[in-house]
């Protein structure tokens, strides 16, 4: 055989081992977490909330986490949505066709999507602090929103260029204003897409701890308003991790696989949603 | 004016300002950063801040050398093991996979990319760390602090940036035109030459692109490092010594920071470095991908 079929061989070879192995340290990662937190997982841990002490070992569960990350993610996202489709639907050619602002814009978002998330979190402290709001529920859902924002934009922005030029044009002969366009033509057709991206910021700011580090607080009770501190999961598995205490550190494990279960469900869940609805959608 | 023209004005305000904010925030970043960090940039000369190994904020020393040299220890580590591993893979999935395969695989990154770093923390202390302390330094006759080490951390970073990697290369080498692909096979080529000499040559740049994305994706980690990393304001020497990268100084030492003078300032210049070091790489990387877009590379 000659040396350049050995050579494609040999590294035809390597990229399928490559290949097996980013898939596999997926599935070592859930595999992991799923086999020493499955077992310690009780049902208290999910009704119950902490009992005072409850990272020194004293009974209860993290309900508090489970339903205060729920409220922040929830939140962040809300949030997010009114920022995130306004900003998307301004990149769209007829508002900001070649202007600059919009190369700025977008560059911006680039950048704060990779911007690391505990420099949301000392970021939005300042903030918090300028503007006299402790760690709080509301300060948490206030820094997700950001940390939401530039997933939630590009996720959307792709959305709205596949849309076609051919739809928009037939509505503007109709006498459609551009809002008119885009919120009944392709706000309408872009919906489920639309859909994906509010999901995949979801996923992501439930799982986010290092932002919310400073600004939610952390209680063992289930937050009753804005300005309540508020667990979250992330949260919650550090710093029952960080005991030193086994029987705590094993409530983490346990945690991590509830994390895991809901992030999982919900990126499969948009996965889902998108394969379903493109079938209804104009080509 | 009638009240279909008054609302597409006052939408199309309203999506101005929004895109604005987005402009802004990042602006409003650097600067609040900055300003809240400029108590400390002014009393404490910059080459001592950036070379200076002694930490010690009770006595007003503030040299952030370890925790800078800790970050890039992991980072560059991770980036390493990322690279072959993430650009074979990435290689395979364009090149040579059926859709088929494409339609199982990429979902499955997806998934990866999504796992909350917690829990990538959570795997390494449950996983990678007893591995090092059990097998891999006692075999390697290397001494480690329970395995919380640079090399912890800097495999599960490896695998929280194998997604941006494996993505971004995709992206750049399904936009090299199949022509090109076409006219080296018609010469002879195999497809491995093809892509060798032809492919990887024409996404370089992307390629670059994609691995600095990667490596500042890394750089700003937290909580996955935070937790295997060991946390040592030491300047490392070996891979299996621990780090205190930046992002784990900031986690760890918020909270107490207040009471004490210039330690906040301190601390969010700490802030300030990660957001400039992930801002300029992303305007290389972008700067690189957009001139791909536009067919200028």
């Amino acid at each position: 055989m000659e040396f350049r079929r050995i050579e494609e061989l040999i590294f035809k070879a390597l990229m399928i081992l490559s290949l097996v192995f980013v898939a596999g340290s997926l599935l070592f990662v859930v595999g992991v977490i799923l086999w020493r937190g499955l077992p310690v997982l009780s049902f208290d841990m999910i009704t119950k909330t902490g009992e005072g002490g409850y990272l020194l070992g004293k009974g209860g569960g993290i309900l508090n986490a489970i339903v205060g990350s729920l409220y922040l993610a929830a939140g962040g996202t809300i949030l997010a949505f009114f920022l995130s489709i306004a900003i998307a639907f301004y990149l769209q050619k007829e508002y900001s066709g070649g202007t600059r602002l919009s190369g700025l814009t977008r560059l911006s978002l680039d950048i704060l999507w990779g911007t690391p998330s505990i420099v949301y979190g000392a970021f939005g402290y300042i903030v918090l602090i300028y503007f006299h709001i402790r760690a709080s529920l509301l300060g948490g859902i206030i820094v997700l929103a950001l940390l939401e924002i530039p997933i939630m934009t590009r996720a959307m922005e792709e959305v709205l260029k596949m849309v076609p030029g051919d739809l928009k044009e037939t509505a503007y002969s109709l006498g459609a204003t551009r809002f008119e366009t885009t919120l009944k033509v392709v706000g309408k057709q872009a919906l489920p897409g639309l859909l994906t991206g509010v999901l995949m910021a979801f996923g992501r700011g439930i799982g986010d701890a290092a932002s919310i580090l400073f600004t939610a607080g952390y209680t063992d009770r289930i937050p009753r308003s804005l300005f309540d501190a508020t667990a979250s999961l992330p949260i919650a598995i550090f710093s029952q991790l960080s005991t030193p205490l086994p029987q705590v550190q094993q409530k983490a494990y346990a945690s991590a696989v509830i994390l895991l279960v809901i992030v999982l469900a919900i990126s499969i869940i948009t996965r889902l949603l998108a394969k379903k609805y493109t079938r209804f959608i104009i080509k | 004016m009638n009240t279909r023209r008054l609302k597409d004005v006052l939408s199309s305000r309203l999506m101005l300002a929004a895109a604005v904010f987005a402009c802004l925030l990042l602006f409003f970043m650097v600067a609040g950063l900055f300003f809240r960090a400029s108590p400390i940039l002014l009393t404490v000369p910059i080459s001592d801040l950036l070379f200076s190994i002694e930490w010690s904020p009770f006595e007003g020393k503030f040299g952030f050398y370890p925790f800078i040299m800790g970050t890039l220890w992991v980072t560059v580590l991770a980036t390493v093991i990322a690279i072959p591993v993430s650009l074979l893979s990435s290689i395979y999935l364009s090149e040579y996979a059926s859709n088929g395969l494409r339609e199982i695989v990429m979902p499955l990154i997806d998934l990866l990319a999504g796992i909350p770093s917690v829990v990538y923390g959570l795997f390494g202390v449950l996983a990678i760390v007893p591995f090092i302390n059990d097998t891999l330094a006692p075999a390697m006759g290397a001494e480690t602090i329970g395995g919380y080490s640079i090399l912890a951390g800097g495999i599960v970073l490896s695998i929280m940036v194998f997604p941006i990697i494996i993505s971004v290369t995709g992206e750049v080498m399904r936009s090299v035109s199949g022509e090109l692909r076409e006219v080296s096979l018609s010469l002879g080529a195999t497809k491995w030459q093809t892509i060798k000499h032809v492919v990887l040559r024409k996404a370089r740049p992307g390629i670059i692109a994609a691995i600095v994305l990667g490596f500042s994706r890394a750089f700003g980690e937290t909580m996955a490092v935070l937790m295997v990393v060991g946390n040592v304001a030491k300047v490392p020497s070996s891979i299996f010594d621990p780090a205190y990268p930046l992002p784990a100084l900031i986690a760890n030492t918020y909270g107490e920071m207040m009471s004490i003078d210039l330690y906040d300032s301190a601390i969010l210049l700490a802030a300030l470095i990660l957001l400039l070091v992930v801002l300029i790489c992303n305007v290389i990387a972008r700067m690189i991908l957009v001139r791909i877009e536009r067919g200028i590379i």
